[in-house]
């Protein structure tokens, strides 16, 4: 039988039970757009962590205190090993590739101003911290090199800590209390937003890393170093460099501290989440998989109903395969017509889940153009059962069937 | 003479399906040629349907040769065996055995899906034709549920000419008609027969085995009887014969 005739046959017998073929196309139209919205979800997920590794700033190279491998992290930043101010210092004097460089260093802290207060991190930083970050100055300006050399109690702070603090007020010039410490505001950052984890990156207060050190934490020690290389192409050899001038510094103890760049920070931060798109996508297809069984069952409940309408077809002179394609292609149109569905309905799942829960997604080609095959292949690969039991059918035997 | 187109030899046929096993044919050897018109008559249960399933290349015999045009059947395979019966061979069941939900045209078109390449509309065409022979063209668009029994017998014997066949094999194709209707189809048979078709038909009525050219007589599985016909009627003298009645009939209660 040509393909055509038997195309007509497979959607006639589909449309004559609308209703079953509808349900039954359920299970695959699930299954499908599940692994459309899963990997939707996942993607953007991705996308979002890598967006916001890249707006770390550009060409930067970061020094962190401990070591850590491809697992994350071990024994927590800085925890036991050191690194210093005087490290960040021979790094900008010696490293000709560093443009720019700053210690950096972290804490927690109650912020005072106006009356309010407000818990935030307080950081610790160089002049040139808001360059190598990309970060924009909303309204003043950043502190210099004299703050820095003059332990200056100022501040550059975020937009949150003006909607908290000063709220409809020019904070310029405002003086915030650190650990009953007075800092005036000299600058403001412009907003950032949250990043994916649903961090406010607008919730800091930024003091020069000697005012830091000096007269908020009482530490000696950093937790990391910001350079900016001079180009993304100086970035490895700067980097080595940087390894080696560390590892002369800290007299061999390579384990004191870990040289990342940028892009080994965004494989670190996306393999995580590639793994949970794997694991979505993976949980996703089991349901395709019970759909294509749902697939199964129906079509051996049908081959058994229409056990003499098989008879009939085979003693007019149809040989098995043309019966064999007829309950293929009823099969296959089932579980693709199914994948279709579904791939417009995991669009529009991913869409609501993007409006309505603000989830970042991305729904990819290749996750529409898989999962569609896939739902193709269940079609050819539960039909093919059912249907070759069909075509095995003796004529007379299937005609005698009640 | 030229070859028989059906050459039968010592043929069995043993059901052994249940407890015990039922000899249905016992030995069966018979020639028909080509333009033959044979009834095939004996009491229920005497195997008529089982020879004609063997006759019709949907069952295989347990003992026995059957040559169909010169061919050894038993030495084909099942896709062979299913051309057979799409192109040289029309079978008109006992029970009628039309697709459910499907139109009379779809119906009759059907043997013409499986086999050589023909456009839509020339299937249309002819199944349109053979359903206009069996006088049903105006019912083409109708599901089997909507056709008496008599009009699905007659759909069933559109099936089997589309193809043209060789060799007509019709299991009572009269059995559930009332005489008139019998007569149409008889005269039906009898043209195709005039055209040269081979047909054997079964059947349980004196009247209708005399329309055909020869009279089988099977009682227990073995042929008892096999002689020509010998008062045969011609079906569309019959009706002629009818209509005068009718007319007569209609003049008298007027
Ligand atoms: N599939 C089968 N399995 C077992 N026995 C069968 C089978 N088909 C027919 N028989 C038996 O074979 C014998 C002949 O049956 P067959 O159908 O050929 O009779 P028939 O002459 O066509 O009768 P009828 O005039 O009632 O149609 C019967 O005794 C019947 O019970
Ligand atoms: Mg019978």
């Amino acid at each position: 039988m040509r393909l055509l005739n038997t195309t007509r046959v497979a959607l006639r017998a589909l449309r004559r039970n609308k209703m079953r073929s509808v349900l039954t196309a359920l299970g695959i139209i699930i299954g499908v757009c599940s692994v459309i919205a899963m990997v939707s979800i996942g993607n953007g997920a991705r996308a979002q962590i890598e967006q916001q590794v890249a707006n770390l700033g550009q060409n930067v190279i970061t020094v962190f205190a401990g070591s850590f491998g491809a697992g994350g992290v071990r024994g927590g930043w800085g925890s036991s090993a050191r690194i210093t101010v005087d490290d960040a210092l021979a790094i900008q004097r010696e490293v000709p590739g560093a443009v720019a460089v700053s210690p950096v260093i972290f804490d927690h802290s109650q912020v005072i101003g106006d009356g309010q207060n407000w818990y935030t991190s307080i950081i610790g930083a160089g002049p040139d911290y808001a360059e190598i970050r990309n970060w924009p100055i909303a309204e003043g300006s950043f502190f210099g090199e004299s703050d820095v050399r003059s332990i200056a109690k100022v501040a550059v702070v975020g937009k949150t800590i003006v909607d908290e603090l000063f709220p409809n007020e020019d904070p310029l010039g405002k003086v915030i209390r650190i650990r009953n410490l007075p800092f005036k505001i000299i600058g403001v950052l412009a907003p950032k937003g949250f990043n994916l984890f649903g961090q406010d990156q607008d919730d800091l207060v930024i003091v020069p890393y000697t005012s830091h050190m000096k007269r908020i934490s009482k530490r000696t020690f950093i937790n990391s170093i910001m350079i900016e290389a001079v180009s993304e192409k100086a970035i490895p050899l700067v980097q080595q460099n940087i390894t080696d001038l560390m590892t002369q510094l800290h007299n061999g103890r390579s384990t004191d501290f870990t040289v990342r760049n940028q892009v080994e920070l965004a494989q670190t931060a996306t393999a995580t989440s590639q793994i949970m798109t794997m694991l979505l996508g993976a949980i996703a297809s089991v349901s395709l998989v019970v759909g294509g069984i749902g697939i199964m069952n129906i079509m051996l409940v049908s081959v058994t109903e229409r056990t003499r309408e098989i008879g009939i077809r085979l003693a007019v002179g149809a040989h098995g395969r043309d019966v064999l394609m007829q309950f293929l292609t009823e099969a296959v149109i089932l579980s693709s017509l199914g994948g279709l569905l579904g791939v417009l309905l995991g669009m529009i799942c991913s869409q609501l889940v993007s409006k309505y829960l603000g989830w970042p997604v991305l729904v990819s080609t290749s996750s529409v153009v898989i999962s569609f095959g896939v739902s193709a292949v269940v079609g050819v690969f539960f039909g093919f059962y059912p249907a070759r039991k069909a075509a095995q059918l003796d004529p007379i035997d299937a005609l005698r069937y009640e | 003479m030229t070859p028989p187109v059906v050459k039968i030899d010592n043929l069995h046929k043993i059901y052994d399906s249940g407890e015990v096993p039922v000899h249905a044919v016992r030995g069966v050897s018979l020639e028909i040629h080509k333009g033959e018109f044979v009834a095939l008559m004996g009491a229920s249960g005497s195997g008529k349907s089982t020879l004609m399933n063997m006759l019709g290349c949907l069952d295989r015999p347990t003992k026995g040769s059957y040559l169909l045009d010169g061919i050894d059947v038993a030495k084909l395979d099942r896709n062979a065996l299913a051309d057979i019966r799409n192109q040289k061979l029309g079978f008109v069941f006992q029970g009628f055995n039309l697709l459910s939900r499907t139109t009379a045209l779809e119906n009759a078109e059907l043997p013409m899906l499986y086999g050589r390449r023909r456009s839509a509309k020339e299937m249309r065409d002819r199944a349109l034709r053979c359903l206009e022979i069996v006088g049903l063209a105006n019912r083409a668009d109708h599901f089997p549920n909507q056709l008496s029994g008599g009009q699905q017998q007659r759909v069933a014997i559109a099936r089997a000419l589309v193809n043209e066949p060789q060799i007509l094999l019709a299991d009572e194709p009269t059995g559930n008609l009332d005489s008139k209707t019998s007569i149409e189809v008889m005269g039906v048979f009898q043209a195709l027969n005039e055209q040269g078709i081979t047909i054997v038909m079964v059947t349980h009525e004196l009247d209708i085995a005399r329309y055909c050219r020869r009279d089988l007589i099977l009682r227990d599985g073995v042929i008892v009887r096999d002689e020509p016909v010998h008062d045969r009627l011609i079906a569309s003298a019959e009706m002629d014969k009818i209509r005068l009645a009718e007319a007569a009939a209609k003049l008298t209660s007027a």
